[in-house]
């Protein structure tokens, strides 16, 4: 048994053991979860895909004479931001789109420029163009506003993402005969190809399957930058089916994320486009876990092959809310290129970056070897396995006969 | 040998029946992978070649002296690297396997010569990485 403290006290003085997952996994083969426990001082993980629930608050500082963005409307290069908060105060969101890009209207549609790639230029130190309008107050007089703002003219600029970093994922097929167009990619008809999200044994969540470390306040990499876990991530649901020793078998536990986008890296947070589905961002991410006892040894030296995902039918069941799955794969399957469904043999394709998310796991290991990187100690847990939580779904009224 | 170009020739030949002349007196088979003729502008065609290395080289003089612009396919086809995220998402529509994922690496490789400059890939790629610079 260590404690976070401890080990922050070998990190200080040089003396910690930090591996990444993938070295945690053969290190414990070789010595066990025992030894490996004594061994091993801190695995990182990381994880690089779309994260739609992304976004950038910003303070762009007050004008001459004020205007009050507050209340009225604004873009960020042409892209609508929300501004339903103080004067100055706005936040982009990933998927947003410019009024004017046609959408889904030209089938499927190229959703070529949205929020991310707001965010993704404003990172990389860029002008962006903003637009306001206003109504005016004695106090803020002005009411119109054009003009460029960048990361280094702005006062607060941080990344607060509702949801990131899910604890595994569907896998998505298309049993129709049509192509489809989802978050998921291109599925092709008839079963002939999955689609699958999650770095599996790299996978933040997947490691620490039972938020035992993870918690509000963990300190994290994030988009190239330090970060941390503010809150558990909207639909967080402990309560999926799980295998014996704990490891969720379907989309679980989710983390929303806090962190100064000025220090970020936009070759860890990239303006994304989804053919026929919309704009978003790829999002690094990457989390540190203590080894503070034998059963985190376990859990984070786990494989691919102990890691289960769900195959849903994007076609039909997913957009109708069916909760059916077709079978069950685990990510070693999914990763060698092809799955069995019920008989039959599919070409899998990911969704998220294998080698961005090994990338992070080695930067962040770099980062606390050089003890520029210390562990946190969660100032409260998340929801775990037992907790009230469920999913609601939402079920529609007639606004009529409610 | 087998090898994938693209020839490029302008609007006053095409009346020139330079495939057949491929053929007939190259004795190279062709494949058409893709083309654009235009009466009125500059053309392209995408073809796959194959015969003995000498009919190939004289199928290519012929093309050249005819006034033709033989490109190689990697030319045209381009991945940037800066921009690139190896997530996958290409190789989910890249029907010839031209892009694969390395299953060591889990990094996205590119064949050019399995490429038939299809350019799914260019408009599934979700970081815009991948770009075709034919110019019809």
């Amino acid at each position: 048994m260590k404690t976070i403290d401890e080990i922050n006290e070998k990190i200080r003085s040089g003396k910690a053991v930090v591996v990444t997952a993938e070295e945690m996994i053969e290190i414990t083969k070789e010595k066990g979860t025992k030894k490996a426990s004594e061994y091993v001082d801190v695995v990182t993980t990381g994880t690089f895909g779309p994260m739609c629930s992304s976004g950038m608050f910003l303070n762009v500082g007050h004008s001459k004479p004020r205007i009050k963005i507050g209340g009225g409307r604004c873009t960020l290069n042409d892209v609508p931001a929300y501004c339903g908060l103080a004067a100055v105060d706005i936040y982009i969101g990933a998927t947003a789109m410019p009024d004017d890009d046609p959408r889904n209207m030209v089938y499927p549609g190229a959703f070529k420029y949205g929020g991310g790639h707001v965010i993704e230029e404003f990172i990389s130190g860029r002008d962006i163009k903003l637009v306001a309008t206003a109504y005016g107050t004695d106090c803020y007089p002005k009411k119109k506003i054009e003009t460029y703002i960048n990361k280094y003219n702005v006062n607060e600029a941080y990344l607060f993402n509702p949801r990131n970093s899910y604890q595994n994922y569907n896998v998505a097929v298309n049993l129709t005969n049509r192509i489809i167009y989802t978050y998921m990619g291109i599925v092709k008809p008839n079963l002939h190809s999955a689609n699958y999200c999650s770095a599996g044994q790299l996978s933040p969540l997947l490691k620490d399957p039972k938020y035992r470390t993870i918690g509000i306040g963990t300190k994290i990499f994030l988009g190239g930058g330090v970060g941390f876990v503010t809150w558990n991530g909207t639909q967080h649901n402990p309560n999926v089916p799980r295998s014996p020793d704990g490891i969720p078998r379907a989309g679980a536990g989710t983390l929303a994320t806090i962190g100064d986008a000025k220090q970020m890296d936009p070759s860890f947070l990239k303006g994304a486009s989804f053919i026929g589905y919309g704009a978003t961002m790829f999002v690094g991410l990457g989390i540190p876990i203590p080894v503070i006892d034998e059963e985190m040894a376990y859990f984070t030296s786990r494989s691919d092959e102990d890691y289960w995902a769900q195959v849903v039918d994007y076609g039909n069941d997913y957009p109708n809310r069916n909760p059916v799955s077709l079978c069950e794969v685990n990510y070693a399957q999914l990763k060698s290129g092809k799955i069995n469904v019920n008989g039959t043999e599919v070409p899998t394709f990911p969704i998220s970056s294998y080698s961005k998310a090994r990338e992070i796991a080695e930067l962040l290991k770099d980062w606390i070897i050089s003890g520029r990187f210390l562990l946190t100690n969660p100032v409260a847990p998340l929801p775990g396995v037992g907790s009230e939580i469920k999913m609601n779904a939402l079920e529609v009224r007639d606004i009529e006969n409610p | 040998m087998k090898k994938r170009i693209i020839i490029r020739f302008k609007k006053n030949m095409i009346d020139k029946p330079i495939v057949y002349r491929l053929a007939k007196d190259f004795n190279l088979i062709f494949n058409i992978l893709r083309a654009n003729v235009l009466p009125k502008a500059d053309s392209i065609m995408v073809v796959e070649l194959e015969g003995s290395d000498e009919d190939y080289q004289r199928g290519i003089e012929y093309l050249v002296q005819t006034g033709c612009d033989i490109e190689p396919i990697e030319q045209d086809i381009k991945r940037d690297e800066a921009k690139c995220v190896h997530c996958g998402v290409c190789t989910s529509v890249c029907a010839p396997s031209a892009l694969y994922l390395n299953r060591d690496t889990m990094k996205v490789e590119f064949d050019y010569e399995r490429c038939v400059a299809c350019e799914l890939c260019v408009r599934v790629c979700p970081v815009k990485a991948l770009n075709v610079y034919f110019d019809y």
